[in-house]
């Protein structure tokens, strides 16, 4: 093999890849053009220099505000502000953002020291050093699947990664109205003292049990009540006497199919206590209109009702696609051994379709556990309810959550809430996830 | 299926089966009937209280007089709801396309390369779609607010599309998964280059899940009403889903009629483009979720 780099074949046996690596370690680039890569070498270079030169200080200054969430207060003297001080969130965000950036930074630096040290090793076995057009196209190559990632990458980094990096520090600050709100004033660390506060203090305490326990309630009801009905009317259309199938189907489906915010709206005025359509069709006939939304129990039984009306379409139309995918023959050989119609159903049916729905089961519980919607714009939370802070008789976290923060400015203590509810909400996930056929297939060992 | 089991009830039971049969096909029947009743009567009802000559929830009546088509006019030339309208559209077009352009080119990156940080990756996104949406919300607020995108359509578009990745990627890569591979490797040998592996082998066999996620990201911000309200600030510039909402929660419901007509309006189209599309959906659905 005739090596095309001559440092190669005078010294066979250095230590190529080390020094390389020590080079590319006290400086990006230096190992590269110790390998004579100058191109590459004097690129890794320029970014180093471009980032110490003109970003260093802000760096440094960033990751200063976020540690301190700022020193100076606002100063005012009759109504106006004589000093602007330091906001604090702003302070937070940036020094955030300034942490992304640093990771994205010591990242291209790693495989710098990384890239050194495989050219080296490639010196050492003196195999020819790639120039920089065969390094591009080697890239091109190789990155292409993360040219592809990049743009979801950066979009779920600023959008969801940071702001979720964000919520979860909040849980930790005094963020809250009415004395640390900035930019009046500022916000400082405080560490495990608002989810301390969620327990200990009566007013909180009272609520979050209080509407966690309503919560796993409506979780549980909703998610049932649509299973069950959905698989009701699956089997019922299924029966083989049923004329028109696609008819009733397209009929029972409408539900999923109108946009559900302008559905719940309608709903809102159907029940609407005083001048709603039911109501006043009570009124009419001599009885007393029923409070489908301002009485606790009954608010609650609404909004169950109502959820089956939007619920039951999908779990009918996914069960009847397996209903119809059952062998028969299961079926006969229960005749056989003289099964009972019931007996065929619990039996045969029900263990099929479980089997088949279950971890789209667990999906629609989680997703109950959080159903914003239907809540939200059916009743707000509402009636009112006295022994909560900021919830009201059917809020389940989620709004209680919203509320908190959009309206009562109680940041810290919101983002302590939506701690705790998204511990439980991915173990469940995750648990639910790890037994479905798409993960266990998945190569995730190489 | 439920067949055989009235044959059986015929064999044990010859005499009287012919009737319990028939009593059950009527009572299924009328079961079927009333629930087609309760589904529909919402329906029926917004559309008749969009029809009525009225104005507030009280003088709505199912059986009006006489049916008149003003409201229609109306909240077409006296509200900002034609606003509205171009606002969500133009939302959901933009959203559509880039949310779209990005789950696919993730999934795909997912799906059919194996390369170090994959795994890591993966569970980055699992983790992630199960944040509740709006533990960020004040981090976006102000960072819409810094960058000058607050109050702004791409803004909000931001952050739809940002935000359908995480789940979005994990649905369309487990469709990926379960294509076949040997065409691509045979168009490798050919010499085709991804990108043409992906728009000539890849798009065409997905087809089904691309139009769940390019009909999902349409829909999506005709019902969000969360970030939109969050977001977006004026009057012109909001969409629908917040006009929808303050027109029946303002003021008494004095603009009850006018609420119908606008909720007929949004829910017509996008209940047409449901019904039209819904087996691709279904089928989307279940297989992205639970890969057969």
């Amino acid at each position: 093999m005739q090596p095309q780099n001559e440092s190669a074949a005078f010294n066979p046996r250095k230590n190529y890849a080390r020094i390389g690596a020590l080079l590319s370690l006290l400086f990006m680039g230096l190992g590269q053009l110790y390998h004579r890569q100058f191109i590459k070498g004097i690129l890794y270079a320029l970014l180093e220099l471009y980032v110490l030169i003109f970003y260093s200080n802000i760096f440094i200054s960033s990751i200063y505000g976020l540690y301190t969430l700022g020193e100076n207060v606002q100063v005012r003297s009759r109504g106006k502000i004589v000093e602007q001080g330091d906001h604090s969130i702003f302070l937070m965000i940036q020094g955030i953002i300034a942490l992304l950036l640093v990771a994205i930074f010591i990242f291209i630096y790693v495989n710098n020291i990384r890239d050194a040290y495989k050219t080296g090793k490639l010196r050492e076995a003196q195999a020819p050093v790639p120039n920089f057009k065969q390094t591009l196209a080697n890239t091109w190559e190789k990155g292409y699947p993360y040219l592809l990632l990049s743009p979801a990458v950066f979009f779920t980094l600023f959008l969801t990664v940071l702001p979720l990096i964000f919520g979860i520090m909040i849980a930790f600050t005094n963020y809250s109205g009415p004395y640390h709100l900035p930019p009046k004033s500022l916000v400082d660390w405080v560490g495990f003292k608002s989810f301390a506060d969620l327990f200990r203090l009566k007013t909180w305490s009272t609520t979050f049990y209080g509407v966690a326990t309503w919560n796993l309630i409506w979780a549980i009801l909703a998610t049932a009540t649509t299973y069950f009905v959905g698989l009701l009317y699956a089997v019922m259309i299924n029966h083989r006497k049923i004329k028109l199938k696609r008819f009733w189907r397209t009929i029972y489906i409408l539900p999923w199919a109108i946009p559900q915010f302008i559905a719940i709206l309608i709903f809102r005025n159907i029940f609407n206590g005083q001048f709603g359509p039911i109501n006043k069709m009570l009124v009419d006939l001599g009885l007393q209109g029923v409070p489908w939304l301002s009485d606790p129990l009954m608010a609650k039984v609404t909004l169950v009702v109502v959820n089956i009306w939007f619920g039951f379409p999908y779990w009918m139309a996914l069960m009847s696609g397996i209903l119809t995918g059952i062998d028969k023959e299961m079926y006969e050989a229960a005749d056989v051994d003289g099964a009972t119609g019931s007996q065929k159903f619990w039996r045969i049916t029900m263990p099929l379709v479980l089997f088949a729905t279950a971890p789209l089961l667990i999906m629609a519980f989680a997703g109950n556990l959080n159903n914003f919607n239907v809540i939200y714009l059916l009743t707000q939370g509402g009636p009112v309810n006295v022994n909560y802070s900021y919830a009201g008789s059917t809020d389940i976290l989620i709004t209680w959550i919203y509320k908190l923060t959009l309206d009562q400015s109680q940041f810290s203590m919101a983002s302590v809430v939506s701690i705790l509810m998204f511990i439980v909400i991915a173990s469940l996930s995750i648990w639910n996830f790890s037994r479905t056929r798409a993960f266990k297939e998945e190569d995730m060992i190489q | 299926m439920i067949k055989t089991s009235k044959n059986r009830d015929k064999s044990t039971f010859s005499l009287g089966s012919k009737n319990k049969e028939r009593l059950i096909t009527t009572l299924i029947y009328a079961i079927l009937i009333a629930t087609a009743v309760f589904v529909l009567y919402p329906v029926v009802w917004i559309i008749i209280g969009s029809l009525n000559p009225g104005d507030t929830l009280f003088s709505t009546k199912f059986l009006p007089d006489n049916l008149s088509f003003k409201h229609y006019k109306e909240i077409w030339q006296d509200t900002d709801y034609p606003l509205w309208y171009a606002n969500t559209l133009k939302i959901a077009f933009f959203n559509m396309i880039i949310s779209t352009l990005l789950v696919v080119a993730a999934a795909y990156a997912f799906s059919r390369f194996r390369f170090p940080g994959r795994r890591q990756g993966l569970m980055a996104m699992l983790v992630l779609q199960m944040f509740p949406g709006f533990m960020g919300m004040i981090a976006i607020y102000i960072l819409l607010l810094q960058i000058g995108l607050l109050d702004n359509h791409w803004g909000l578009i931001l952050v739809y599309a940002g935000g359908s990745i995480p789940f979005g990627a994990w649905l369309v890569k487990g469709y990926f998964d379960g294509l076949p591979r040997s065409l691509e490797e045979a168009a490798k040998i050919d010499g085709a280059s991804h990108t043409t592996i992906f728009f000539k082998i890849m798009m065409p066999l997905s087809f089904p899940i691309l139009t769940f996620i390019t009909l999902t990201s349409f829909i999506a911000p005709w019902m969000d009403f969360i970030f939109a309200r969050l977001v977006l600030r004026t009057n012109e510039n909001k969409t629908l889903a917040i006009g929808l909402f303050e027109m029946v929660t303002g003021r008494g419901n004095t603009d009850f009629t006018k609420f119908a007509a606008g909720a007929v309006l949004v829910a017509v189209p996008i209940t047409l483009l449901f019904l039209f599309l819904q087996k691709y959906l279904i089928e989307g659905l279940r297989a992205g979720a639970n890969k057969g």
